[in-house]
């Protein structure tokens, strides 16, 4: 049975994007096939964050409209042939989704994928809610500062009233956190909220903490999710957060400060 | 309930005046066109049909008689019934209105006796108070109906209400409202907004287990984060009114 994963924030600039690309990455990498839909029509980033911009033919908005069919419109990833992306529409905006058009994309998608990454827009308006309405599970991307925290209660606060799944009085979403621009040497010093104060708030299950690294904007900048960039600290979190997901049991990383004596002796304050 | 009086040897009190004190709900009429009162009334019903089904109703004549109209009470305690309302007593009527009232077995209230009025929600709500001042002992009687059973966290953005009690498991976050008729009770961190006795109920208390709420309300008084004290901050805490004046308590403190 295919799941929908929707990754939202509330929030933008956290991380979603980046976090929708590298897990669809790596849950196609572990031999799930997969497709990832960004939903964010008008502002389309995924294509580039996938480097799949210059193929680009069809968008999301032509398959509802019925002006291509999905498989006209789905570009298969050139680095992992289990993963399809499915671009937004840069020329129209939000109002062109709708609520039955997304599903039938969905129910299309549902019978030939194993999983399907939904890379909802910042907000909370049509575009997100669409987004996260026909949710399995959700990944909420949050940065350890309080206007994140707060965006992410709220957005938690719409997935357990207004997503399908609570309208039809089913099991609610499965939710999850994402501490993303994680960086330990800030928490210590105080600039930053710690792992435990975000998880004090929001009352979650960490699936994950992704630690701030260069990595991430080096990998965007070349259209390769930094999933595959296996020898970064960012790579990895992912890494371990795919694992997780499906039912791994692998320990946190990157929570604590992991520079050694001399690092911290040297080190900047 | 089983008589059993004669098999005592003594005779017990077969009855005792109590004073209590009850949240009414009071509709202030502004028109004397009783086809758009019955109009209003049902589509007002219509919002809430089950939180209106038999609730009893004191209708306030004040406004209607000050901007000079006369209203038939036969007639309009007709269609108040006929709406589901079941009319309890009238205030602010004239001498006229009064004798109807009576004639209706419908007591006449004072309208110095206060009430929520519908259309100025001021934060500061007075409830009805008994007529009489009875020095019979004054055992205050709450009627809660039902408590609501919440398990699941109130995130940021949402609203509860509860007609009666209101019981939350989970944590209420900041930015979250939660209002309840009765008392609530918070076994988690409150750090949203909590309302308890929202229509007037001025028993009503407010429990929890972690006091870092963004407002604390009873019966419309109420407190911002701001102005509470570092020393109930992050505690179990009880908060009642006691003369208007919200009071916080640490629960463990006691013992």
């Amino acid at each position: 049975m295919a799941r929908i994963i929707v990754v939202t924030s509330g929030k933008g600039g956290v991380g979603k994007t980046t976090t929708s690309a590298a897990i669809a990455m790596g849950l196609a990498k572990k031999g799930h096939k997969t497709a990832v839909i960004d939903f964010d029509v008008g502002l389309r980033n995924l294509d580039l964050i996938m480097g799949c911009e210059r193929r680009v033919v069809y968008d999301f908005v032509n398959v509802i409209n019925g002006e291509a069919t999905l498989n006209q419109a789905l570009i298969r990833d050139k680095n992992c042939n289990l993963l399809y992306i499915l671009p937004a529409s840069q020329t129209r905006d939000k109002d062109a989704l709708s609520q039955e058009g997304v599903g039938k994309v969905l129910d299309e998608l549902k019978k030939d994928f194993k999983y399907i990454v939904c890379d909802s827009p910042a907000g909370i308006e049509k575009g997100a809610h669409l987004a996260m309405y026909f949710a399995d599970d959700a990944f909420v991307v949050t940065n350890p500062e309080v206007s994140s925290v707060r965006d992410s209660d709220r957005m938690l606060g719409i997935l357990a009233s207004k997503s399908r799944r609570a309208v039809d009085n089913e099991e609610p979403i499965k939710e999850y956190l994402l501490l993303t621009r994680y960086s330990p040497e800030r928490v210590k010093l105080g600039e930053m909220l710690s792992v435990d104060d975000v998880q004090d708030i929001l009352s979650l299950h960490l699936l994950g903490v992704i630690p701030e690294s260069k990595s991430v904007l080096n990998a965007s900048n070349s259209g390769t999710p930094v999933i595959l960039d296996e020898k970064s600290d960012a790579g990895q979190a992912y890494a371990d957060i795919v694992a997780r997901y499906l039912g791994e049991n692998r320990p946190h990383r990157f929570i604590d400060d992991k520079r050694g004596f001399f690092g911290k002796l040297f080190g900047s304050k | 309930m089983s008589i059993d009086s004669q098999n005592k040897p003594y005779k017990p009190f077969a009855l005792e005046f109590k004073s209590s004190t009850f949240s009414v709900p009071v509709l202030v009429l502004s028109s004397d066109d009783l086809v758009i009162i019955e109009h209003q009334l049902q589509e007002k019903i219509s919002l809430a049909p089950e939180f209106f089904r038999n609730s009893p109703l004191v209708l306030d004549l004040q406004e209607i008689n000050k901007q000079g109209y006369d209203i038939n009470i036969v007639a309009l305690t007709d269609i108040i019934r006929k709406a589901g309302l079941l009319p309890i007593g009238i205030r602010g009527g004239n001498v006229q209105q009064n004798k109807q009232a009576i004639e209706l077995l419908l007591p006449v209230y004072s309208i110095h006796s206060g009430g929520v009025s519908a259309d100025t929600q001021k934060p500061k709500t007075i409830i009805p108070v008994p007529e009489t001042k009875t020095d019979i002992d004054a055992d205050v009687v709450v009627d809660v109906t039902t408590t609501t059973l919440i398990t699941q966290p109130i995130r940021s953005g949402q609203r509860l209400y509860a007609a009666g009690d209101l019981v939350i498991l989970a944590q209420v976050s900041a930015g979250a409202e939660i209002m309840a008729e009765g008392n609530i009770h918070v076994y988690n961190t409150l750090r949203g907004r909590a309302l308890a006795g929202v229509r007037g109920n001025t028993e009503a208390r407010i429990f929890c287990f972690d006091l870092q709420a963004e407002l604390i309300s009873i019966a419309g008084n109420y407190k911002v984060s701001e102005d509470l004290d570092e020393a109930v901050r992050n505690k179990p805490v009880q908060i009642y009114l006691q003369d208007q004046a919200l009071i916080i308590k640490d629960i463990m403190q006691h013992h």
